[in-house]
């Protein structure tokens, strides 16, 4: 089980180096990262100590060790619109987004596995089949046009919803529904297949001949090794997540951390932008870890090798 | 399929299914609605936008410059792909899980953030939306092709090429690389649907082909701040969007299963 | 006699109901089953003894998979007309069954005395202190080492004859009046067959249960079976006590089968092979179903489906060239 964590950790490490080199690498892509770092109105001098600070007269690998030692400190440059340390911009919008993620993650949970369940139960039913088509066409709606079509109908047409910004639970709807639904859909098709192959695997049968009931046929037997996908693809999803964040607080003027990458983008605000990124692969990486753990707890076969 | 041809047809003859202009703006017919509302016409018959320009042309340019990004990044990113699932899968070793790690790598880590660096840094434009989603795909691409080239190395016939003394570069390209086609052919049609929403996120973003360029994901974020008065706006690209994304991933499920239902598990 | 039966199937028919075609798994199959016997049903892949064994306990795979005609009775009451709930209360606790492969029967998530538990009763957990301490009981009767580790270990923990013991004591816990086992130990390693075959005879010489042992195998037959009924193309072709259908094998499917057995005494005999196919299910000839790969098929043969004839004590089958007539 330790083996098994740390040789997680050690593969986050792994992914981790490889996203900040990647982020150093494009940031000398065009050649001149100052301009990329500093606000464009910047004072000659301003440019000689950034130049001087991060040693880019020098070659490519000791900036990179100076681009690593701040990182390593938390120091991954100042924001060019907000005028303070990027890092620090990130963790004051990060408790919003992460009041957004668990709602669309519980939703996605508690729509995603009954529905998924009652589907391989009614395989071929009228039950399958209309989850079957909700999910073909909640992988189809790209989630910034379902967030403003859920605006246009919610908002705008019956003006039961507030349509932007944070405030009382009914601020969490709409976004909850618009970053959930990829997450209902994906889990729920998972959710349906690996509950067809479980259905019919021999221990199944064996429960069936024990003369246990069929409520606890599926909910002991078969629920537990059917989420064993979910968890394996965890990490693809949870990219998926990620980027819906982005377009998702867009779409409502959320301020969390996915409205703050937009932002970056839209001003050109690199060292933000870039503070973000690697911040987001940190956040990724502790959530996957979490998720590591529940699935060692969920599989045995996990646990002791 | 009807919707695909359709498509395809808008994008090749759109300069001759229009009489208006894409980028033109005819600032007195603002903000017109589609033609059955009130005050809608049948001179614009899905409207026009806070320019005046009409909506429906501006679709099927869009059209354009979607599946011209789409076939570049899926040929970008699948080729990519691909040479990296053969190479690693064919050659194996340290450089195969070297190879791998990175592909569990790249699927930890959402590409979309790549994407939006690239843009801030190498500037809007269609080569670097290309790259970017480029990134967003290879990965995809080659874990399942090595799988495929890892059954193929088992084969006799590639047994046979190595007893007549072929070259590893000539059984990768004479042996594997035919073998695996039918493959790629399918995971490019099921990725077309990705790449289309990828693309039009990226350009709701602000990260994709620069304005006035008309592409469905910036007309959506266009559109988004008149919802209230003007809901044609966003509302009708966003419904291109879906419904073409459906199509090809209706289309993609029923040649997988077709040519290749062992990737079912996808 | 009658008292003494445990099981009675007759004319029983499972159908698989697909788009190809009506495959015809069983087609009027009919057994008794006494008290404290071992019955072996004997035939090649695909012949429907599977089927047949899931069709008792009404658990056929799928919905395209029916019982559409005939009995099943279990102590005189007919097991296909029982209610879902009621067939639940049968299962485990009258009939039970020890499934193929033991590295897919047991559920990985679970410990072993976790699944033990499940049919372990109320009852019996107070009597014996503790439902964990019931389980260590149950599996020391299968003979399986160091029970109290046992109890607390991972199916993937355990080798595939130990996991077959569990299952085995899962499946005999209640003390079922009957027991089917479906080739229960072709998936084990060759030395581990005859451990885990002396187990089961063992363990049932002590109760009056009743063993349904489904096998291809006429050297397992031998072994464990007092009869023997052998099934061909959905229907069973000859019965009749094992010693007598050795001796006397009167269908030719069963010589044929019989004369493909290695025999230690003649190793300079050809083994014997039976040529052809056998019948596609969805379309079944109107005559005798191996007719076709008969060495001594007639023109009756073709015409219609062959009576059952009595060869000796107990000892029938189903074959023209045994007509009296």
């Amino acid at each position: 089980m330790q083996g098994y964590i740390v040789r997680r950790l050690f593969q986050g490490v792994v992914l981790l180096v490889i996203v900040t080199t990647i982020v150093f690498a494009v940031g000398r892509l065009t050649g001149n990262p100052v301009d990329l770092l500093l606000p464009e109105e910047a004072s000659e001098e301003e440019r000689q100590a950034m130049i001087e600070a991060l040693g880019l007269d020098g070659p490519v690998l000791e900036q990179f060790v100076v681009f690593i030692k701040g990182a390593v400190q938390g120091d991954l440059g100042v924001s060019i619109r907000y005028r303070q340390p990027a890092v620090d911009v990130f963790f004051s919008r990060l408790p919003n987004t992460l009041l957004l993620m668990p709602a669309a993650m519980l939703l996605a949970v508690f729509m995603a596995i009954p529905l998924g369940i009652l589907s391989a139960l009614r395989r071929g039913r009228l039950t399958d089949k209309v989850s079957g088509t909700i999910a073909v066409l909640g992988i189809a709606t790209p989630n910034f046009w379902l967030g403003i079509l859920l605006i246009y109908i919610f908002s705008v047409q019956l003006g039961w919803l507030p349509s932007s910004r944070m405030g009382d639970w009914s601020h969490y709807v709409l976004p909850t529904i618009t970053l959930g639904t990829f997450l209902v859909a994906g889990f729920m098709r998972l959710i349906r297949s690996s509950m067809l192959d479980v259905l019919d695997s021999e221990f199944v049968k064996l429960a069936r001949i024990k003369g246990l009931s069929e409520m606890r046929v599926v909910w002991k037997h078969c629920l537990r090794n059917a989420l064993i996908p979910v968890l394996t693809l965890w990490g693809v999803f949870m990219g998926g997540l990620v980027t819906g964040t982005i377009v998702t607080e867009t779409v409502y003027a959320w301020p969390g951390v996915g409205r703050l990458t937009y932002e970056a983008v839209i001003f050109r605000d690199y060292p933000l932008l870039q503070a973000v990124v690697i911040m987001d692969a940190v956040l990724i990486l502790a959530i996957n870890l979490v998720v590591d753990i529940l699935y060692a707890y969920v599989d045995p076969r996990i646990r002791f090798t | 399929m009807f919707i695909i041809g359709g498509m395809i047809f808008a994008a090749v003859f759109a300069p001759y299914l229009t009489p208006y202009s894409p980028i033109d703006q005819t600032l007195p017919d603002k903000l017109l609605p589609p033609f059955w509302e009130a005050k809608g016409s049948m001179k614009y018959i899905l409207g026009t936008d806070i320019f005046g320009r009409d909506v429906l042309t501006r679709l099927l340019y869009g059209a354009r410059v979607s599946l011209i990004v789409t076939g570049l990044s899926l040929l970008f990113g699948g080729g990519v792909g691909l040479l990296i699932g053969i190479t690693s899968g064919y050659i194996g070793g340290r450089l195969d899980s070297l190879l791998m790690r990175l592909v569990d790598a790249a699927f930890t880590f959402p590409a979309i953030l790549f994407a939006l660096l690239l843009a801030v840094t190498m500037g809007q434009g269609l080569d670097t939306l290309v790259i970017a989603i480029g990134l967003l795909l290879w990965a995809g691409f080659a874990r399942i092709i090595r799988g495929e080239v890892l059954a193929l190395k088992q084969r006799d016939f590639v047994a046979l090429a190595k007893v007549h003394g072929c070259s590893e570069l000539r059984i990768m390209v004479t042996h594997i690389l035919p073998n695996v086609m039918n493959t790629f052919m399918v995971l490019v049609t099921l990725n077309v649907g990705a790449v289309i929403v990828a693309e039009a996120s990226l350009s709701f973003l602000g990260a994709g082909i620069p304005p006035p360029t008309p592409s469905w994901g910036l007309m959506v974020a266009e559109g988004r701040g008149k919802i209230s008065s003007a809901w044609w706006l966003s509302l009708l690209p966003g419904i291109a969007i879906t419904l073409v994304v459906l199509t090809f991933n209706l289309f993609g499920d029923w040649l997988r299963d077709r040519l290749d239902p062992k990737l079912r598990q996808l | 006699m009658n008292g003494d039966i445990a099981l009675e199937v007759r004319d029983l028919h499972t159908h698989f109901f697909l788009r190809r075609g009506v495959v015809k798994a069983v087609d009027g199959v009919s057994f008794s089953l006494h008290r404290g016997e071992v019955l072996g049903l004997v035939g090649e892949s695909g012949c429907g003894k599977s089927v047949t064994a899931l069709s008792l306990l009404r658990l056929l795979p799928n919905e395209a998979a029916r019982t559409v005609q005939g009995q099943v009775l279990l102590d005189g009451e007919d097991l296909l007309v029982k209610s879902k709930r009621q067939m639940r209360q049968i299962r485990g606790r009258k009939i039970s069954m020890i499934l193929q492969d033991p590295q897919t029967s047991l559920n990985p998530l679970f410990t072993i005395g976790n699944q033990l538990s499940e049919v372990i009763s109320k009852i019996g957990a107070e009597r014996g202190g503790g439902v964990m301490q019931q389980a260590i009981e149950v599996l020391r009767k299968v003979k399986l080492s160091a029970p109290e580790q046992r109890v607390r270990q991972y199916p993937h923990e355990l080798s595939g004859g130990m996991k077959q013991r569990v299952v085995g004591a899962i499946a005999m816990n209640r003390g079922p009046r009957v027991l089917i086992a479906d080739e229960p130990t072709t998936a084990l390693d060759v030395t581990i067959q005859l451990q885990y075959l002396n187990l089961l005879k063992e363990l049932q010489e002590n109760t009056d249960m009743a063993i349904l042992f489904i096998t291809h195998d006429f050297g397992v037959v031998a072994r464990m079976c007092d009869r023997v009924a052998v099934m061909y193309a959905g229907r069973i072709v000859e019965t009749g006590p094992v010693r007598e259908v050795f001796n006397n094998p009167s269908h030719p499917y069963t010589q044929a089968l019989i004369a493909s057995v290695p025999k230690l005494k003649r190793p300079e005999a050809r083994l014997h092979t039976i040529e052809g196919q056998p019948p596609v299910l969805t379309d079944l000839p109107k005559g005798c179903r191996f007719e076709a790969r008969c060495p001594h098929a007639e023109a009756r043969c073709r015409a219609a489906y062959p009576d059952s004839f009595t060869v000796g004590a107990e000892h029938a089958a189903n074959c023209w060239r045994l007509d009296p007539a």
